[in-house]
């Protein structure tokens, strides 16, 4: 396999792997924790090359796995105190242990391929030249293997506790009577989360994960309600995001991490202008329709109110309607002539009336509200 | 003794201190009111938000005069408050994702314009990446009279509208009803935010600014129940917290400015939460031992 | 007559979702109003487009004949205690003060004056010996009645009130309501979001029954009756009635809790 292909593979796996965690942070209203987290676990990984002196051993993904946690749990013990709220909390966390291990790197690790430019955005251009091999066979790029094992390992995980997960999302307390232990999901998905973001620290560095974890989910909440979708759209945009980051890297000589986190915001933005119902646009058309439906029920409704009081003839007639109702005159003449032409209401000497379908029309209004 | 001396007639430990205390102050006074209106994390995103601003600022003019990079800076933070405001009011996304999204993206196209800058075999661009952890050292004194200039800004207004800030913090719904308008309020002390992050993109760098604004504000919470006070320690224990990371970091083989000042100030929350007294865990453990030891001495005196 | 309040065809819209749907309402000065109705029947909603906090899609509110905006240094408000975080770091005082606010207008800081108007407000809720206490320090009650003071120094001639009684301790509510009734003696217009039907004929001379539409309001002889309350909360009202001679009215009791959560009203 050439590297420019082992590249592009390692990009799509690392995506995709990201994806999967990524859409329960969003759906849990806990994406800012993949920022903690995704920063925190560098100094896992600073500590376990301490420890074992090198940049390989599995050591260093457990200790990174287990920094993360620990940022979760820090951030919720000083929550618990009642002396900062939450987002303080995270924004008090993470920028020490990170840090502690930006500190640690520049004053000790200055000559191991760890800096800080790799730290903040990877390096992937050099990543097919770290083989991982086993039993004396080249199985591929370390980081296309590590990337590979945890899309796996994630899509076993969703697949095992789809239910469970699906429940403690959208009903934690629900989830809670029914012994589903919210607590340890919560803890389970802020594990994976930790490993993930450590499987994707080679790749695109601890900060760009965010991106990949948090951009590609809240993409697919724009155009899909199913969950099911929402995981499978997600892992698409990750894909085609690293796709086409790779490509825009190539063009600019940039970054090809950097590139990528700008693709998932591209894809962003263009579902936020298009997507089909919940788009800016698709709402701005829609707005327009039902401006005036709604205002015909305004309309109808206020008829309906005044039918029959003493004040009728005033508060019902054409002309004074846009000053009782706040109008501009020629939308309020506008909004009568719609009406009109809908068979809701009737257009006497000035006065105007409700016909029958206009009155059902008025009691629906009040039974939608 | 050396140190003060140095301090005086040393030039560049001079602009280091002075640039630090700047940055320490400003940050202090205006993220007190980022903690109390629950918007720490927005200025993290407005400071990662800021690279791509920098970068362009640099690509499109070819200066590297703070002034021309921190305007950058200030528009790209700017424009990504106004996103985020666009994503949360006009979907279905949350406040968090959004706050993911734009960090994470504007970050990301930073880091990719740096890259490409930094591949060109031109020079000039070298000391762009000191924005990323800062880097103390490289203030010279025009770079500490244009934060000082944007910091005797941004003081002046929070001065000017005190009580205004005050109650759009506390209340917002009454201060509308009082007839103030919020949403003006509102946008200009966020435009001070913004103008306090800028302040500290060269000394702290866009990664960790967000500490510099969270972390004083909290530790000074801690010591007083009122907001002038507040205020006033906020701004004292990031300046101090400033100057010592600045000094270390200078005087130290090559560690950079911003993890070391981001250090620094949470030793003091550290400090703060456990012993300020009335709020301070150890303060609150002992009343609660108290507590626990009368009321086993009331049941125990036969007192039931 | 003048009225003190007049809200006409008031139609209120959050994303094109009716919160309330042509609304009538006028009410006399020196009149004690309470406005109920079930959860999410807009009752801030409406004490909200009063005060121009929201903006309406239809219909306008008038205060003695003029516009809101004009009339900004008659009217008080008191807000929901749980809209603000009370862990503020601010003083009993201070928060009080915040009620002069809008009379200093921009750049002037509360002076003795001021400050003098305050602790007699605070007198006035028996909380003066707790002027500079830090706010958190308060229980449910007491912060009810430091907003009551802070709505007392706007020395308004109309008052807004969301939900001053609810969890408050016993002693508080015989103190608001005693103000409510001071407030009355001096030709003052209050107007009070209320979730408890059994003390309204007690406390109260107008009621407003609102849900999305106003189902009825005006004197609370007149109409806080079976019929209306029935229409008010659909099926959800039990009726007990209540033949001891007083002759209030009816006392009923609502199945569901009355107040859930703050979060989901309006």
């Amino acid at each position: 396999m050439s590297p420019q292909l082992e590249v592009q593979l390692i990009a799509a796996v690392v995506a995709a792997g990201c994806a999967i965690p990524g859409v329960f942070l969003v759906l849990r209203r806990m994406a800012m924790m993949s920022d903690a987290i995704s920063h925190t676990v560098l100094l896992g990984i600073v500590l376990g090359f301490f420890l074992t002196g090198s940049l390989d051993s599995p050591l260093l993904m457990l200790g990174a796995v287990l920094t993360g946690v620990l940022t979760v749990s820090l951030v919720e013990l000083l929550q618990r105190t009642g002396l900062v709220k939450e987002d303080s909390a995270i924004g008090l966390v993470f920028p020490a242990l990170f840090s502690i291990a930006v500190i640690l790197i520049s004053r000790f690790a200055g000559n191991v391929h760890l800096d800080t430019h790799i730290v903040l955005a990877g390096e992937l251009a050099f990543a097919p030249f770290e083989r991982f091999e086993l039993f004396g066979i080249d199985w591929g790029a370390r980081a296309l293997v590590t990337g590979a094992a945890i899309l796996l390992l994630n899509l076993v995980l969703v697949l095992v506790f789809y239910k469970e997960l699906k429940l403690a999302t959208f009903d934690a307390a629900l989830a809670a009577t029914l012994g589903f232990a919210p607590a340890l999901l919560h803890y389970g998905l802020m594990t994976v989360v930790s490993l993930t973001a450590v499987g994707a620290f080679d790749a695109v560095g601890s900060v760009l994960v965010i991106a990949l974890m948090i951009v590609p989910p809240a993409t697919a909440y724009l155009l899909t309600d199913r969950l099911p979708r929402m995981l499978g759209f997600s892992m698409l945009i990750g894909i085609a995001s690293a796709q086409t980051g790779y490509w825009l890297a190539q063009a600019l000589d940039g970054s090809i991490a950097g590139a990528m986190a700008t693709m998932t915001g591209v894809f962003f933005g263009l579902a936020l202008l298009f997507a089909p119902q919940r788009g800016l646009i698709a709402a701005a058309l829609r707005h327009g329709r039902q401006r005036w439906e709604f205002a015909q029920q305004m309309l109808t409704l206020h008829l309906l109110n005044h039918e029959g009081t003493p004040d009728a003839t005033e508060e019902n007639r054409a002309v004074t309607l846009a000053q009782h109702l706040r109008w501009q005159a020629d939308f309020a003449a506008q909004v009568v002539r719609r009406a009109e032409a809908a068979g809701l209401v009737r257009h006497d000497s000035g006065l105007l009336t409700l016909t029958d379908s206009g009155r059902q029309h008025a009691q629906q209004a009040f039974v939608r509200g | 003794m050396e140190l003060l001396n140095d301090l005086i007639f040393n030039y560049t430990l001079r602009n280091i201190a002075l640039g630090s205390a700047l940055l320490g102050i400003i940050s202090g006074v205006l993220g007190c009111f980022a903690v109390l209106r629950r918007q720490a994390l927005l200025g993290d995103a407005m400071a990662h938000a800021a690279l791509p601003g920098i970068v362009l600022a640099f690509m499109l003019t070819g200066l590297r005069e703070s002034l021309v990079l921190l305007v950058g800076a200030a528009l790209a933070g700017w424009l990504a408050a106004l996103l985020l405001l666009l994503i949360i009011r006009q979907t279905r996304i949350k406040e968090d994702s959004a706050l993911g999204i734009v960090l994470s993206v504007f970050f990301g196209f930073g880091m990719l314009l740096l890259a490409a800058v930094q591949r060109q075999p031109d020079a000039a661009q070298a000391g762009l990446s000191k924005f990323l952890f800062g880097q103390a050292a490289s203030l010279v004194a025009g770079d500490v009279l244009v934060m000082a200039v944007l910091g005797a800004v941004a003081l002046l207004f929070v001065g000017l509208f005190w009580k205004e800030f005050k109650l759009l913090s506390f209340d917002p719904d009454f201060a509308a009803a009082v007839g103030f308008p919020t949403r003006v309020l509102d946008v200009g002390l966020t435009a001070l935010t913004v103008l306090a992050i800028v302040i500290g993109l060269q000394t702290v760098g866009v990664v960790l600014m967000s500490a510099m604004l969270i972390a004083p504000a909290v530790a000074a919470r801690q010591w007083t129940n009122r907001l002038s006070t507040m205020v006033l320690l906020s701004a004292i224990f990031g300046a101090g917290a400033g100057v010592a990371g600045a000094l270390i970091s200078a005087t130290g083989r090559g560690i950079a400015t911003g993890p070391t000042i981001v250090l620094c100030i949470s030793a003091v929350v550290l400090v703060s939460l456990l012993l300020a007294p009335g709020r301070g865990l150890l303060w609150t453990w002992q009343q609660q031992r108290r507590n626990a030891r009368r009321m086993r001495a009331e049941l125990g005196g036969g007192s039931r | 007559m003048q009225h003190a309040i007049d809200v006409t065809d008031l139609t209120v819209a959050y994303q094109d979702k009716p919160v309330l749907w042509d609304v009538d309402v006028s009410m006399p000065p020196g009149v004690l109003m309470a406005v109920v109705g079930p959860n999410g029947a807009g009752k801030t909603t409406m004490i909200k487009a009063i005060l121009g906090l929201v903006r309406p899609a239809a219909g306008q509110t008038l205060i003695y004949g003029k516009p809101y905006r004009e009339q900004r240094k008659a009217v008080g408000y008191v807000p929901q205690r749980g809209s603000v975080d009370w862990d503020f770091p601010t003083t009993v005082l201070d928060v009080v003060l915040m009620g002069r606010y809008g009379s200093l207008g921009w750049f002037r800081q509360p002076g003795k004056h001021e400050r003098a108007q305050a602790l007699a407000a605070l007198e006035k809720v028996g909380m003066a010996q707790f002027a500079s206490r830090q706010i958190s320090q308060l229980s449910g009650g007491q912060q009810q009645r430091v907003f009551l003071a802070r709505a007392l120094v706007q020395d308004a001639q109309v008052y807004f009130m969301d939900e001053p009684f609810v969890g408050v301790d016993a002693v508080t509510e015989r103190a608001i309501v005693g103000l409510l009734q001071e407030l009355r003696a001096a030709g003052k217009t209050v107007v009070v979001v209320h979730h408890d039907l059994q003390t309204v004929p007690e406390y109260f001379d107008w009621v407003t029954l609102l849900n999305v539409q106003k189902i009825a309001s005006g004197p609370v002889a007149e109409v806080f009756t079976e019929e209306n309350l029935r229409r008010t909360y659909g099926g959800r009202v039990a009726f007990l009635s209540r033949d001891d001679g007083t002759g209030s009215g009816p006392a009923l009791v609502l199945p569901t809790p009355a107040k859930q959560s703050s979060a989901f009203t309006d």
